[in-house]
Order: C-alpha cells, then structure tokens, then sequence
C-alpha cells in the first residue's frame, strides 16, 4: 500500500518535472514544442508508474505463489509427498504461522521448519521487489526527462500507449470468456475421467454421494443428470406458461393500444419487476406462494409436496414478465406505421391487425425474446434453491418437488467440500451444460433475429 | 368465342365477397367489435396482472417486515451491584467488561416475581429476557461507571419468542405444547403488561448489529458493511475497464474487422451467461488459482466485476453513440488527435449517461446473490468486518441465509432486510433516472 502510493507520488513528481522541463526547452515560447507540455508532463509519469506498479502489483498477486513454490522445494521428504489438499492445508497454517496468527492444531517441526523460511523470504523478496519498483520508476523519470527536447514526438507515444491500454480493456471481456471455458471444461475434464460422459448425460439416477470408505452402501454415487434437465425444464416451461401470455399481451396492450400517458407510467413500474433481486422473489416462492399452492391443492384434495415445482416456477414466471414483455415490446413498436395503417385502411379492426399483420411481422423479435427468457429461467439460482427440492426427481407432475441444474450446483459447492471429490467436480460439470445450453439459446435468438427479421425502409 | 370463353375459365377466378343481407352484415361487424372489445381486454387484463402482482410482491414483503422495525423491550429495575460486577471496587474498565452482568439481571427478575421459586420456573423466567441482554447492561456500565450500585429502570431486549408472543403472531388459543411459550410465561408478560414494564421499542439492533444466532439480536450492519466494500471493489474494476473497452469499441476499433466482431459477439453473450457460472469462475480462479481467502469481499467483488463488466460495456457505448459524430468531427477539424477528442469532448458530453449505466451495473451487482454462494460468502460470521479481506456476508445472502432459519422472527427480519436492499436498490435508480433528467443533452 504503502509502496503503491509512494509510486504514485513519485509519478506525481515526474508529470510536474516533465511540465517544467518542457516548457524550459520551449524557450517560453510552446508553440516551437511537438506536443503541448501536458503530454511531455503525462510520458514521464506514465514511464515512471507503469512498469514500476506493473513489477509491484505483480509481485502482490503472484508472490504468494513464488514463494509456496520456492518453500516447497526445500521441505523434508516426508511432508512434500502429502496429498495436494493436505499440502495446502499444511501451507495454509505455514503461512498463518509465519504472520503470527494463532492455529487450529499443534504446529509440528517440519511446519516451524518451513514457516520460519516462508518469514525470512517473504521478509527479503518483499524488500528487494519494494526497492526494485522504486528503482524502476526512478529511472523512468531519468529516462523520460532525458529524452524530452523540443521535437520529440510525447504526444503520439502517450496516445500509443493509451490505446494499447484501452486495447486491453477490450480483450478482458476475451479473457473472462475463456476464463470461464477453461475452467469450468477443466474440472468437467477431471468429473468426465472418473464418471463416464454418458453415464452424466443420460443417466437417470441423481444421488451424488461419494463413499469415504470403499465398503459403503451406496458407495459408488450416480451423476445421471437426465433428472436435473427434465426438472429444470419442467420448471422453465411452468415460468414461460405465466410470463409467455402475461408478457406478450401486456406488450401488445402497451405498444397497441395504451394512451401514452398510461404506458409512460406502466412500462417503468413493470420495469421495477425485473430489477427486485432474485433472492426476494425466492423468499416471496419460499414463504408465501408456496404454501399458498400446498393449501390449494390440500383444499381440493391433492397432495402438493412443500416445494413444489409449481411454486417456484410460477414465480420465476413473474420475474421473467417484464423481461418478455420489453422485448416483445421493441420488437413490436419496430414493425413500420405503414403496415398498420395498411391494414386500418382495408377495414381490419386494431385487433385483426395485430394478430394477422403486426405480430406475424414482428415474430421474429418475439421469438427470440422468449429464447432469451428461457435461457432467463434455466439459469436462474436463487428462486429454485429457496423454493425448489433437492431430491433429484425424474417426473413431470408440476406438483411433485423437482430439483434444477443451478440447485444441484449451490448444494455441491456450498458447506464443506473437498476439491477433488467427483461430487463437487460434477457441479463443474453441470456449470458447463449450463453455460453451453444458455450460450447456445442465445446465438440461435440472435441468429433468429439477425436472418429473419424483414428490413422495411 | 370459344377461345375467349375458354381463357376465362382457364383465368383466376374472381373472388367476390360473400353477399350478405344488411342484417348479417350489421351482425358480422358487431361480432367483429366485441372481437376487438375482447383483445383489449385481455391486453390490459394482462398489464394489471402483472402490475397486480409487482403489488402483491411488495405487500406481502411489507406486511411479513414492518413489524421487524419494533422490538419488544422488557423494563426491569436493575441494581447494579457492585459486589458481583466490580468486587475490587477498582473500576478498572477491563474487568467491568468481564464482569457476569446474567446475575444482575436474575436479581432483578426474583425482586420482580418473588413468587418464583423453583429453579425450572426461574430459568423459564430468566427466558423471557434476551440473552443479549447481558451486554446492554455491559455497555450502560461502561459508558457510564457512575450508576454502579444505584438501581436504574432498564428496557431491556426480550427474548424473540416473547416478542413474537408479544406482536401476536403467537396466539393464546394454541394448544401449549404446539408453541415455545408456555402459559406460565404468559402470565410473567400479562403481569409485565399490566404494570406497563413491557413495551416495543425501536429496534435499532436490526440496524447496528451483525448476524446472530438470537433473532432478536440479529442485525443487517455486518451484511451492509460487506456489500460496502464489495461494490467498491467492483466499482474500482468495472469503472476502468468497462468504461475503456467500450471508449475502444467504439471509437478506436476498426470497423469490419473480424476480431473487433469476435469481441462485440462475445460481450454480448457474456451479458446473458447465468450469474452463477460466474461464481464457478470465481471459485475455481480467484480461491483455487490464486489462492485469495474464502468469503472476502475481495473476491465478492472480483467476481461481480466479471458479472457487471458486459453490462457497463453496453451502457457506456450506448452513451458514447449518443454524442453526435459532429462533435468528433469539429474537434477533428480543428486539429485534436482521436484521444484528445474522446478525452476533451465525447466522453464529458457522455458522462451522464455512463453515470446512470455505473449506477444500474451497481444495482445489480447489489442485488446479486447466486455467484457469491459459491465463492463461500455463505458463512455465518457475527463479527461486522473490517476490510476487503476480513470475512463477511453480503445483504442478499443475509437474506437468504435468514430466510433458511427456522424461527418466526426471523422470518420478519428477512422481510425487513429485503425492506432495507429495496430501499438501497430504489436510492440508486433514482439517482440514475435522476442524472439521465437532469445532466442529460438532447441534441
């Protein structure tokens, strides 16, 4: 921190001196300067802070890593051969031990051993790499103060570099996508050698128990995940039959037929539904729709499990309203006066012209709103683990309690976990169906959008 | 002839409408408008439904949270001893917040009730009082040394079985063993409310205080302090980067060009990956790979970054295409390198609307719940945290992690706490609505 903004004062430092040392070779008249003297000033403090907070934040992130590694090489044969998990166990408390946190268990020898080597180094490198980014932004302002004189070019190097910088931004969103591809492939990588492909993709049984010994009951653990799918679609057609019809008419009343004073007031207050975090709309499932659904079907004699797909479904149908209705709304309020006024003038009623001429026109748009919805509804988490099941069952009775992809992912990966188990390996398995099937819905709704709408002008 | 008569059986045969005597002409139009009448309808049938249950939502919220805002409050007359809480008489500031201050207040309940005698009766008794209540009277003595050894009329908490008694959310009528307060207990409180020493009082527990085991001790500041430090985090990021990579997609990317049509594609189906895949990433990058602790705001806000990032590349080129291109052409026309007309003029003249993308991204990242899960900002941690890498919640996983509990008063203050991210949630939309009014350019 300290070093950080001690870089950044430095920087400060060298912008002034380059302002300063600008104007001096100006000869008090800047127009004989290639650049303005902000840009001789913005060159020495960029040379002076970039690659020094470069080296510094890298050091921060990645010291840790040295460090383990360099620790590690030097440990007693008998502690370098644990398990990974243990190891980093053994690491975690080495590096407690080395800050002088209190520990959970008894520190052995060997953990003395490497926590005394892990102060020193870190006490040293922390030191040297502190020194070393000073140094570094030191000479950058040696060198950038060097080189100003009155052609140089200051202006087109800084904007050189400006660009690559907002070069980079760009490609972040790049590195995020292969991120999560990497990842998440990985894992399943790992989930696939131990649990056969087909067995995850068609199996019908969901019990993702892994034994801790080898003679238990049950000890194999199933990964079909054929029942996630069907409960997960279960769940998303329940949504798509209340927010499907609610969100569409309701974007034909608005786009058709409201005076504007009324759609200017009821289009933002629909719009209020799709910002409430998920995590309401789960306790709104949870608390009130869920035993509203139970009591219903009690008082006319059915028996609704307390977690019914039902529940959850219907409102993760409410929550997807307004995001079919805007959409179907763009996509209607795109379709040209011309047809409209077409149609009126033939003699059609407004409704035989929406029907027959502005909704045919405007499919595809509506088409492709209800395919982001859906993929909307499959990955959505917090309403399904709140009100949905967590016994994975293979039906199609939305009264019966069914249990979705995202539910299974949150209950394998919250609470206590082992990293190498196949069990929570497969949620990394299930991320990657997820991330594929949604992907997938939203290049065929842009593809849709993109092929079929008709250009008009 | 027969050529002509010929062709015209061959031509397409005119279509004539039907002939239709007035009467059922009069009777089609008819039919045809109540058609009509019927579709409007339905269509405004259908936004008051979906208006109907916006209301819905929020009323039952309302209904289920107001109540959480009071707290029942016990008045007993405490003496404050100074031969259990201070015995060396030394008022050595250490040992008063050491001291047992539970026997001060099982005093004050046998003066209260000096009928009960049996030890089962005087720990029911001693139930009707929070087991936070200890620390109130730690803090008065504390605060104030001087009311050692005087006898003072304290409100202290009561217990949240008494309050939920109290609200009348327990009912008399139930039988005694389907409730977790017995009749005798009942009979403490109506003596209590007869002598008016049981009252609601604001609850400003629900406000200042962390988690807790104890919902009538269970507070949202260690949730809201975690969310703090979390949106600044994401803010810091996405700020930057979402911000440059949309200033470099619009302005400076070459157009046609595949990769820039690779990277456009690519935000755009980022923008509709589930939020929890995020979490996924964050789990197996930020605390498998690098190794930052579990549940710190840090990786909370790392995470969401990567989750909000898409959503601030959209915003601000939707900002920055709004600044008309005559802008760029004149400040290109006088000369300005392309930085110096982006930095000079196109971004000031779009940054309203950048403003009001960073807040709604923030909204969002606010409200979001399902990526911190994974990346363990689901554990219960009572301690209100004290920076990026302390261990801490966030408000909508406060709420979650409410809602899983199984006591009634809980219930209530997971409806307050959503209360409270609402109201968060509103403050920020209409700072946004309200800068894309008022700083907004109509060119």
């Amino acid at each position: 921190m300290t070093t950080t903004l001690l870089i950044v004062l430095l920087a400060g430092a060298g912008f002034y001196l380059g302002w300063r040392r600008a104007l001096a070779k100006s000869g008090s008249k800047i127009s004989t300067l290639h650049s303005r003297p902000g840009h001789y000033a913005w060159y020495v403090a960029l040379l002076c802070a970039g690659p020094a907070l470069a080296l510094w934040f890298s050091w921060a992130l990645f010291g840790d890593l040295l460090l383990r590694w360099v620790v590690a090489s030097r440990l007693p044969p008998g502690v370098a051969e644990q398990s990974p998990a243990m190891l980093s166990f053994f690491f975690d408390d080495v590096r407690r031990l080395a800050a002088g946190l209190p520990l959970n268990r008894q520190p052995n020898e060997a953990m003395r051993a490497a926590a005394d080597l892990w102060r020193q180094l870190e006490g040293i490198s922390t030191v040297a790499f502190m020194a070393g980014a000073l140094s570094l932004a030191g000479a950058g302002i040696a060198i950038g103060l060097g080189r100003i004189e009155r052609d140089f070019r200051a202006r087109n190097h800084v904007e050189r570099w400006i660009s690559t910088a907002l070069l980079l931004t760009a490609a972040i969103s790049i590195m995020i996508t292969a991120g999560i591809v990497f990842s998440v492939l990985f894992e399943s990588m790992r989930f696939f050698e131990r649990v056969p492909v087909t067995n995850f993709l068609f199996g019908l049984e969901w019990s993702p128990q892994t034994a801790i010994r080898a003679d238990q009951v049950g000890a194999s653990g199933s990964f079909g995940a054929v029942p996630l799918f069907t409960g997960t679609l279960l769940i998303t057609v329940i949504a798509m039959a209340v927010a499907g019809p609610i969100g569409l008419l309701s974007a034909i009343y608005l786009a058709e037929y409201a005076p504007p004073k009324f759609r200017a007031s009821a289009k933002p207050i629909m719009e209020i539904l799709a910002g409430v975090p998920t995590v309401v709309y789960g306790f709104f499932a949870a608390l009130t729709v869920a035993p509203f659904v139970r009591d219903l079907g009690r008082s006319v004699g059915l028996g609704v499990a307390s977690e019914s797909a039902l529940a959850a479904g219907v409102v993760m149908g409410i929550m997807i309203i307004p995001f079919v209705s805007s959409l179907s709304d763009d996509a209607l309020r795109s379709v040209p006066q011309a047809l409209r006024e077409a149609s009126l003038g033939l003699g059609a009623t407004t409704a035989e012209t929406i029907r027959k001429v502005i909704v045919p026109a405007a499919l595809p748009g509506i088409i492709a709103g209800f395919l982001l919805a859906v993929s909307r509804a499959i990955g959505e988490t917090m309403i399904v683990v709140m009100a949905a099941g967590l016994a994975a069952n293979l039906t199609a009775n939305p009264l019966e309690a069914v249990t979705t992809v995202t539910v299974q992912i949150v209950t394998l990966l919250t609470g206590d976990q082992e990293f190498d188990s196949a069990k929570t390996l497969s949620a990394f398995a299930l991320g990657l169906v997820l991330f594929a099937s949604t992907l997938m819905l939203n290049i065929v709704a842009l593809h849709i959008l993109r092929t079929y709408r008709e250009k008009y002008d | 002839m027969t050529d002509i008569a010929d062709t015209a059986g061959v031509a397409p045969p005119i279509v004539r409408p039907r002939q239709l005597s007035p009467e059922a002409a009069q009777a089609r139009i008819r039919r045809r408008y109540r058609a009509e009448r019927r579709f409007k309808a339905i269509g405004l049938l259908a936004v008051l439904t979906a208006l109907g249950l916006l209301a819905l939502l929020l009323s039952t919220i309302v209904a289920q949270g107001y109540s959480a805002f009071m707290q029942t409050n016990i008045q007993l007359d405490i003496f404050f001893d100074p031969a259990t809480i201070d015995p060396d008489g030394a008022r050595d500031r250490q040992e008063l917040a050491r001291a047992d201050y539970t026997e001060l207040i099982q005093d004050a309940l046998a003066k209260a009730f000096p009928t009960v005698e049996e030890r089962r009766e005087r720990r029911a008794l001693r139930g009707l009082i929070s087991s936070g209540a200890p620390f109130q009277l730690r803090d008065m003595v504390l605060d104030d040394p001087g009311i050692i050894s005087t006898t003072q009329p304290v409100w202290l908490l009561a217990d949240d079985d008494v309050d939920q008694f109290w609200k009348g959310f327990i009912g008399r009528d139930v039988p005694e063993d389907a409730r977790r307060i017995k009749d005798q207990q009942i009979q403490w409180i109506d003596a209590l409310a007869s002598a008016g020493r049981i009252d609601l009082k604001f609850n400003k527990w629900l406000f200042t205080n962390g988690d807790s085991r104890e919902p009538e001790l269970a507070g949202i500041w260690g949730a809201v302090v975690g969310s703090f430090y979390m949106l600044l985090v994401t803010l810091a990021l996405s700020v930057p980067l979402g911000v440059g990579a949309a200033i470099f997609l619009e302005e400076f990317a070459p157009k046609n060009a595949r990769w820039v049509d690779l990277i456009e594609v690519n935000i755009n189906n980022l923008a509709a990956v589930p939020s929890i895949v995020f979490g996924l990433l964050g789990l197996a990058v930020f605390l498998n790979l690098v190794g930052l602790p579990r549940s710190a705001p840090l990786v909370g806000g790392l995470t969401l970054t990567l989750m909000t990032l898409p959503i601030m590349v959209v915003a601000t080129r939707a900002a920055l295409r709004g600044v008309p291109p005559s802008i760029r052409e004149a400040a290109l026309g006088i000369g300005a390198s392309r930085i110096q007309t982006v930095a000079h003029h196109v971004l000031p003249l779009a940054l309203p609307g950048i403003m009001t993308g960073t807040i709604i991204g923030m909204a969002h990242a606010l409200g979001e719940t399902a990526p911190l899960l994974m990346i363990g900002m689901v554990a219960f941690i009572v301690d209100i945290p004290d920076g990026p890498l302390s261990p801490s919640t966030a408000l909508p996983v406060q709420i979650f992690l409410w809602a899983d509990s199984p006591e009634r008063a809980f219930t209530e203050r997971t409806a307050a706490a959503i209360m409270i991210l609402l109201g968060f949630l509103i403050v920020m939309n209409a700072a946004a609505v309200f800068l894309r009014q008022r700083f907004q350019i109509r060119w």
